[in-house]
Formats: C-alpha cells, sequence, structure tokens
C-alpha cells in the first residue's frame, strides 16, 4: 500500500486547526499538472499560548523531517521548506539542519507573526510579498509558492504521516494544556477523549470554579464547565481559567489587543470591525448592538479565516456570566 | 452556460465572475473595490452573494460562474453585512460632497440610500488626516481614503510606486512614499480608479471657476484632440460621442471670446517631428527616436531612465505649441500684449499642469499656457454655469487656430502621433502624395503594437507602447538592443490621451474603445488628413515661422535628468 492510500484509510485530518483531509489536499497537489511542486511544513504556531508544534519539533523532528520527505518523494516535489516561528528558528534550526543532511529541505524563518500560520500568507511570506492572506481559487494545492502546486502540512501532521507509514498510527493528538494549573504542558492523548476527560486524565481538572478556552489563546471558542463533554476538534490546546481570579473583560480587551495588532487590514469589516470594538473597550464604551453587528459582519464577510474567527472568543467570552 | 441569478436564468460565457456576469445583465451588485483594469482583490466585501448548495456569504468578484449555479444578489442577510459594512466605510471616508470629483457619480452615496446607511454611526477615525499634493498635478486627500487599495495596484502598474502601505498606530493606511528614489509622474491613473474621491486634480473644483478670472486679460481657451469624444459623457451622452462645435459653442457660453483647438498645434507637433525624424534616420543619430507629447511620460524618462533622454523628440507637446503661437503670432496679428493674453488649456490630463511649469518651455520669460483644466474640471464649469453640452447647438472652433488635419485628431487615441507622423514623413522622405495614408496596424488599445513601415526603400521600425508596465519592459529591450527600434510612440495613460488622468470616471476598456473610435472617425471624414496639408499651418510657416531660430522658440524644448520633485 502506498503513503497516499495508508492516508486515505487512517482519516488523518490536517493539525493545524482547519482539520481538512489529508488524504484529499495530498491528492490535490499529485494531481496537478505543474511539475514543479513544493512540500511546506507549517511551523509558524501563531495561537497564544500553544506549543504543541514546538514540543513536537524538539521532540521529533526526525519523524517530523520523515513525514516531509515521504511527502516529498511521492509528490516528487522540487524542495521542502520548514517555516518556523523565530523562537523555534532560534532553538531548533542547528539540529534540524543536521537531520536534515542532504535531503532537499531548507529553513525559513517567519518574519511576521499572527496571520503567517495561515498558509497563503505563509507563502506571500517565503516569497517577500506583503503579509496578507491570498484569494482563494485558486488553492495552494493547484497554484501555491510561486504558483507552483503546494502541499501545506502543519507540524504535527507530518509528525503522523511518518507514523503512518510505519503503521504506528493510533489515532492520537497532541493538547497544549495551559492557564491556571499547575501540572501544565503538551501531551499526546486519544482523539476520542471529551475535554473532561483530557483534564482529568493530565492531572488537570481544576478544583476551582473555571472556564476554558480551547483552540488557541486568541481564535478559540470558551466554554464553562458544563460544556465540557465534547471533543477537542481544532488546534489541540486547553487554556484553563480560574472563574474568580479572572477578569473577564480585561481578557476580552487583550484578545481584541492582539487581533488589532496582528491583522492585515486587508478587507473592510476585519480592519473596521476589530478597530471598533478596540476603540469601544479602551474608551469603556461597550453597545452591545453595534457589537452584534461588527462580529455578524466579521463572521460572515471577512477576507479570511482571521475575520472570520473573531466572533468566536469574543461571542463565547461575552456568553460566560 | 446557463445560470440562475435571482430566480432569472442568464446565459453566460465562460470565464466570466459572476458580479461580471450579474452586471452584463444589468442586476445591481455593488463593488467598491473592483475595477475591469485590475486584479480581483476582494477588499470592500460589498459584492457579496449566496450560493444554493454552498453556505455563507461569498464575493462575486472572485468566484466564476459555472453551470447551473443558482445565485441571489440580495437576502436579509446580504442586504444587512452590506449596510453594516458601509457603515464601516463611511467612518473612515471623511464626507466632503460639496467639492468633490464624483459629484453626483458618488457610489458610496448611492448606495447609502439603497441600504438606509446611517452614515454617521461610527465618528470618523480619519477626519484629521492630511491632504498630499503631487507637484501641481494630484491630490491625494488621506482623509477619504477607504484603503481599497486600488491607486496602489495602479500606480504599481504605471512602474512608479508612489503609494504604499503603512502601519501607524496599529492600522495600515496607503500613504504616498518617502522614497527619494521614487516620484509620481502626474499621470493621475490612480485619480480615474479610486472608488470614493480621494484623489483628484488639482482644483477640482475648488478652483474651476478661477481661470475666468483675470480681469483686463484676454481669455482664450483651447481644447485637446481627444476631449472632443470623452466630454459628452458627463452631460448623458455615450461615450465617444463627438461634441467638438458644441465644446466651442459651450466654451463661448462661458462668456469667453476666443476658442481655438490645439489639433492645430498637434499638427505643427506632427510636421517637425517628422522632420526630426527623417533627420535622424539619415543621420543615424539618437534613434530610436521617442515621442515627447506626453508629460508623464517624459517625467518617467527625466526621473527613471535619464540615460534616454537624448532619444525624446525635442518638439513641444501640440498644446504648448499653440499656446506658444497664441502669444506671438496670433498676438502680433491681433496686436495684442502677450502680457495681457491668459491661455487656458483644457486636457485629458493632470500631468499637463505640471507641464506648462516646466522652464524650458517660456518664451521671453511667459508661459506659453497659463492654466490647464482637465476634462472634469470643463465639464464641471459648464454645469455650474448651466450650459448643458448635450444641447447647445454647434460653432466652429475660432479660426486661424482652430484648423486642423485628421492626423492632428487622432493624437487623442494611441497610435495616433505615431500614424501623423508617419503620413508626414512619408511624403517628405517619397516627395509624392501618400497612396496609403492609414496605418493601421499601429491603432488599437493593446499596450504594445510593433510593425515595420516600408518607406521608398527602407523599412522603419516602429513600436507603439501605452500603460508604463510595457514602457518599461521595452526601455529594458532597448538596453539590450538599442537598434530594435526607429521610432517609438509612448503614453503613459492606457489607451493614450482617450484614457487619460484628467478624463471622464468611471472608465474601462469599452469606454476607451469608443473614445478611440470616435477620434479615427472625425479623421476618416476629414477632407484633409495630413498635417502638412493644414491651411492653417501652411500660411503660419509662411508667414511667422520663417526661419529655423523662430522654429526652435516655439516649436522645440529640451529635457534634463530631475530628482525627486514631489515633497511630502
Amino acid at each position: 500500500m502506498d503513503i497516499l492510500s495508508k492516508i486515505n484509510k487512517s482519516n488523518l485530518c490536517g493539525r493545524g486547526g482547519a482539520n481538512f483531509s489529508v488524504y484529499l489536499k495530498w491528492l490535490a497537489v499529485k494531481n496537478a499538472t505543474n511539475t514543479t511542486k513544493y512540500v511546506i511544513c507549517n511551523a509558524a504556531e501563531s495561537e497564544l499560548l500553544v506549543n504543541k508544534d514546538g514540543y513536537i519539533l524538539s521532540k521529533y523532528p526526525e519523524a517530523v523531517v520523515d513525514g516531509m520527505f515521504l511527502a516529498i518523494n511521492f509528490l516528487k516535489a522540487k524542495e521542502g521548506i520548514i517555516y518556523l516561528k523565530p523562537e523555534y528558528y532560534k532553538k531548533l534550526s542547528k539540529q534540524l539542519t543536521k537531520l536534515i543532511g542532504n535531503r532537499p529541505i531548507s529553513l525559513f524563518k517567519k518574519t511576521g507573526s499572527y496571520l503567517c500560520g495561515e498558509e497563503t500568507t505563509l507563502l506571500n511570506d517565503i516569497e517577500g510579498k506583503r503579509k496578507e492572506p491570498r484569494m482563494r481559487p485558486p488553492f495552494p494545492t493547484i497554484s501555491g509558492l510561486w504558483d507552483c502546486p503546494t502541499l501545506v502540512n502543519n507540524v504535527e501532521t507530518f509528525y503522523y504521516i511518518s507514523k503512518i507509514a510505519n503503521d504506528n498510527y493510533n489515532s492520537t493528538h497532541f493538547i497544549t494544556i495551559a492557564g491556571d494549573t499547575k501540572n501544565k504542558g503538551t501531551f499526546e492523548l486519544p482523539l476520542n477523549l471529551s475535554i473532561n476527560n483530557i483534564l482529568k486524565n493530565t492531572n488537570n481538572f481544576p478544583k476551582f470554579n473555571f472556564f476554558v478556552q480551547i483552540n488557541g489563546g486568541a481564535s478559540g471558542e470558551f466554554l464553562i464547565q458544563d460544556n465540557l463533554n465534547k471533543k477537542l476538534n481544532g488546534t489541540g490546546s486547553i487554556i484553563i481559567y480560574n472563574t474568580k481570579k479572572t477578569n473577564k473583560l480585561k481578557l476580552l480587551k487583550k484578545i481584541v489587543d492582539y487581533f488589532h495588532q496582528e491583522n492585515c487590514d486587508k478587507c473592510v469589516p476585519c480592519r473596521e470591525g476589530v478597530y471598533r470594538i478596540h476603540e469601544m473597550l479602551k474608551n469603556k464604551n461597550i453597545n452591545q448592538e453595534v457589537i452584534d453587528d461588527l462580529l455578524f459582519t466579521m463572521k460572515n464577510t471577512s477576507f479570511c479565516a482571521l475575520g472570520k474567527s473573531v466572533s468566536t472568543p469574543l461571542n463565547s467570552l461575552m456568553n460566560i456570566k | 452556460m446557463i445560470i440562475t441569478i435571482d430566480k432569472k436564468k442568464i446565459s453566460c460565457e465562460d470565464g466570466k465572475s459572476v458580479l461580471e456576469v450579474a452586471r452584463d445583465n444589468k442586476i445591481d451588485v455593488p463593488a467598491l473595490c473592483y475595477h475591469p483594469d485590475l486584479k480581483i482583490k476582494g477588499n470592500c466585501r460589498m459584492c457579496l452573494i449566496e450560493i444554493k448548495g454552498r453556505p455563507g456569504l461569498h464575493t462575486s468578484c472572485s468566484i466564476k460562474a459555472e453551470t447551473g449555479m443558482q445565485i441571489s444578489t440580495a437576502t436579509p442577510t446580504i442586504n444587512k453585512a452590506r449596510k453594516i459594512n458601509l457603515e464601516l466605510l463611511f467612518g473612515q471616508h471623511r464626507v466632503e460632497c460639496a467639492d468633490c470629483l464624483l459629484e453626483h457619480k458618488c457610489e458610496l452615496l448611492r448606495l447609502a440610500k439603497i441600504y438606509k446607511v446611517n452614515i454617521n454611526r461610527f465618528k470618523n477615525r480619519k477626519a484629521k488626516l492630511k491632504t498630499y499634493k503631487f507637484g501641481p498635478s494630484i491630490e491625494f486627500d488621506s482623509s477619504k481614503c477607504i484603503d481599497c487599495l486600488n491607486c496602489i495596484e495602479v500606480c504599481k502598474k504605471q512602474e512608479v510606486n508612489f503609494f504604499e502601505i503603512k502601519k501607524i498606530d496599529n492600522i495600515n493606511r496607503v500613504l504616498p512614499t518617502c522614497d527619494k528614489n521614487r516620484d509620481c509622474i502626474y499621470c493621475g491613473q490612480c485619480i480615474t480608479h479610486c472608488p470614493v474621491g480621494a484623489i483628484e486634480a488639482v482644483g477640482e473644483f475648488e478652483d474651476s471657476q478661477k481661470p475666468l478670472a483675470p480681469k483686463n486679460k484676454t481669455i482664450v481657451f483651447q481644447f485637446a484632440p481627444s476631449i472632443r469624444a470623452s466630454i459628452g459623457e458627463e452631460f448623458g451622452l455615450a461615450a465617444g460621442s463627438i461634441v467638438t462645435d458644441q465644446l466651442a459653442a459651450a466654451i463661448r457660453a462661458l462668456g469667453v471670446s476666443k476658442v481655438f483647438d490645439v489639433s492645430l498645434g498637434a499638427d505643427f507637433t506632427t510636421v517637425e517631428e517628422a522632420k526630426e525624424l527623417v533627420e535622424r534616420l539619415s543621420q543615424k543619430k539618437n534613434l530610436p527616436m521617442f515621442t515627447s507629447c506626453c508629460p508623464a511620460w517624459v517625467k518617467f524618462i527625466e526621473f527613471y531612465y535619464p540615460e534616454f533622454i537624448p532619444n525624446l523628440t525635442t518638439v513641444r507637446s501640440p498644446h504648448i505649441i499653440s499656446g506658444g503661437l497664441i502669444k506671438t503670432y496670433w498676438a502680433e496679428k491681433e496686436n495684442i500684449n502677450p502680457k495681457d493674453i491668459y491661455v487656458i488649456s483644457v486636457m485629458p490630463c493632470t500631468a499637463k499642469k505640471h507641464e506648462i511649469t516646466r522652464p524650458q518651455v517660456r518664451i521671453k520669460g511667459l508661459n506659453p499656457v497659463d492654466h490647464v483644466l482637465t476634462t472634469r474640471e470643463l465639464a464641471h464649469l459648464f454645469k455650474k454655469n448651466k450650459i448643458n453640452l448635450a444641447n447647445i447647438k454647434g460653432e466652429a472652433a475660432d479660426s486661424p487656430l482652430g484648423e486642423h488635419s485628421g492626423a492632428g485628431v487622432i493624437y487623442g487615441a494611441s497610435g495616433g502621433v505615431m500614424e501623423s507622423a508617419l503620413r508626414t514623413a512619408y511624403t517628405q522622405i517619397c516627395g509624392s502624395k501618400l497612396s496609403k495614408i492609414d496605418f493601421k496596424e499601429v491603432r488599437g488599445l493593446q499596450g504594445f503594437k510593433k510593425a515595420n513601415i516600408k518607406i521608398k526603400d527602407n523599412i522603419v521600425k516602429v513600436a507603439v507602447v501605452n500603460g508604463m508596465f510595457e514602457a518599461k519592459i521595452l526601455l529594458e529591450e532597448l538596453k539590450q538592443n538599442p537598434q530594435a527600434y526607429d521610432y517609438i510612440e509612448f503614453m503613459a495613460c492606457t489607451g493614450g490621451c482617450i484614457g487619460g488622468g484628467g478624463q471622464p470616471v468611471p472608465v474601462n476598456s469599452k469606454t476607451r474603445e469608443a473614445r478611440a473610435k470616435g477620434l479615427y472617425s472625425i479623421d476618416t471624414k476629414k477632407k484633409i488628413r495630413v498635417a502638412h496639408d493644414n491651411p492653417a499651418l501652411k500660411e503660419i510657416y509662411k508667414s511667422y515661422l520663417t526661419d529655423k531660430h523662430i522654429i526652435h522658440k516655439i516649436c522645440h524644448t529640451t529635457f534634463n535628468k530631475k530628482k525627486r520633485e514631489v515633497k511630502i
């Protein structure tokens, strides 16, 4: 069985947060007609407080590089690039270079921040263009880096590809647990565990009243204690907040500040919407009707996933009483 | 292919976007950052649609029509989103309707009415931002800019890159660059591609009445070849409608006594340029020769490629020649002190506002032209004075500086200068009447055209370029292969002057095509179609431009290497 069939059988989904079928992504690049192809490992890890890709890269760099090399060989790609967050580049570039050896894989230190985790912005960054998302279609699988078919997969995805190649994949994923808890860190756990069980199994279930933010410290959703029976399905992370000790307005402001700083200002709803919410919070003049309208248009009409996702943390946090 | 838009079955071509199909079928889908000349950006988020089977809202500019698609363009969700996005846009656009280039054409205001927008819902975050002046030509009011980035793209296409994006207080803005290695060439393409009137020509429209003010002066108007095929658009006429005589009558209705036609100046440019071409071809000197009647192109060479300055023809542009003749030949004839004459050129161009300030064009210390109005400014002036160009009775322009050949009219379209010069050069070299008058190979709107023209026993290799993107490619080619061409016409704006930065908006390839067609139709109907047969021109050569010295003074100029002029 070739690697693509194995991936298909495994039902592996991308671990960057969007959960897209890895099989379909590979297939699209494989079927793309242009003969020059690229493979990119996304190690931008931009979500606040999440460190699972950094953890995998420090602990299992061989497996990640092997996964990439499998993709390069299978797709007959010209080159592979590991796109690294500057901290990871500083810490791991020497080790990675040594590990890569003479395989056609190079390292790229990301020059921007949050938005560069978005795959088309990442491509623009490598090409030296303005760091903003690209229009889709064409999708990167058809026209990506330098307009060539490009496979962009997350660090964790490549890690599991090497596992799958060795028939060693047991439907697990990596989760960073952070926030108000003692046993924080990154854990590898079965996919089907509920959030409750993840916290319990890792000895992170608080004794105090708490709420959590899942799937990233910026765009992730906030959940109250009663809603933790569901599974994680985005960027693997759980951040725990002590209800009593957390100033929710401050937390809201911190998230909005982050988006205000990190968004690219390309499209009207995200640029203006985030600015207006930021102003309202700054001036302590919050009008719920206006916020609702802004989040509505950002969610429905933003150009990229950043703008579309702003309403998730904001609405869910504002709903916590 | 058949698609359904708002329950209406529509047949459409492959490859068109849903927005284009909708607009082709008169379905009103609003869009601000969309411009048919530019790439699809999807920045304004106004052209929203819903597609059956695909959840969420989509932008119709970026989605290609596919067989069987079922599209809605105005659901409650779409309308709500558009309303909020418009309110956000008004929160970054300083409203100054009383002095706006777009006046009654403002898309923002039209949409505000349709979507019942509360334009004051958000406090204007740009109210205090600055206006930047690019020389005597262009003004960018950054307090009106909605960050659609059309200007950035069009200026990049012009190989100028004068606009850039800068982050200030955590939010990106469009600003003119401070880079001393870049300078505005005043072409004004940013103006005709800005959807909200944030960029305009200097003087639009607060100073439109100014040229009529000088008392105790003889006010003389002269209008450019191209505007006769475009100004009608401002009065509800179709693009390309010819209004030469109405234009003369309407200018007189402003109280102006003398109206001349710059097409005569164009005939002089042609004759002088043909002479220079023949001379350079025989001496094989400074070839290829470049046209120099487009001041934005001249600025581009003087600033970005000064090594090519010797290639520019030294012949002045048409309105500078005719302006010079007004203040010399005509002044003498009418016994008026040239200092008491105030010449106003109506031009399709913003760079002409800069050209008239060039010290090299002065004659005895006087500027040949005192003021330049854009096509838009003149239209505004007519409207302000309640003159309707569409129904005024036409009158001929004044003699003698109004008579012209067909060649003088086609100057306004890309390839026109080349064709006019070829008609005359052909006769000069062959010494006989032209057997062929039309050089259709140099016509048309494509950015780059080339042809080998056989004149007697020689092949003259010519090229015609419009738009600076193509121009730069050609200049780079010439660096490698200087003998690739003998004669090249360059126009900075797409389509030549008919697509100029001073022309009516909105503009697209169809408008430009229609305007060019209008100009060629005049030429075809003209009895005199070659510049050197123009009787008024012949008379002036015979009685006034009698020696080299005076010809040089009125018809020729110089150029020089430039440092950045625009101060920010």
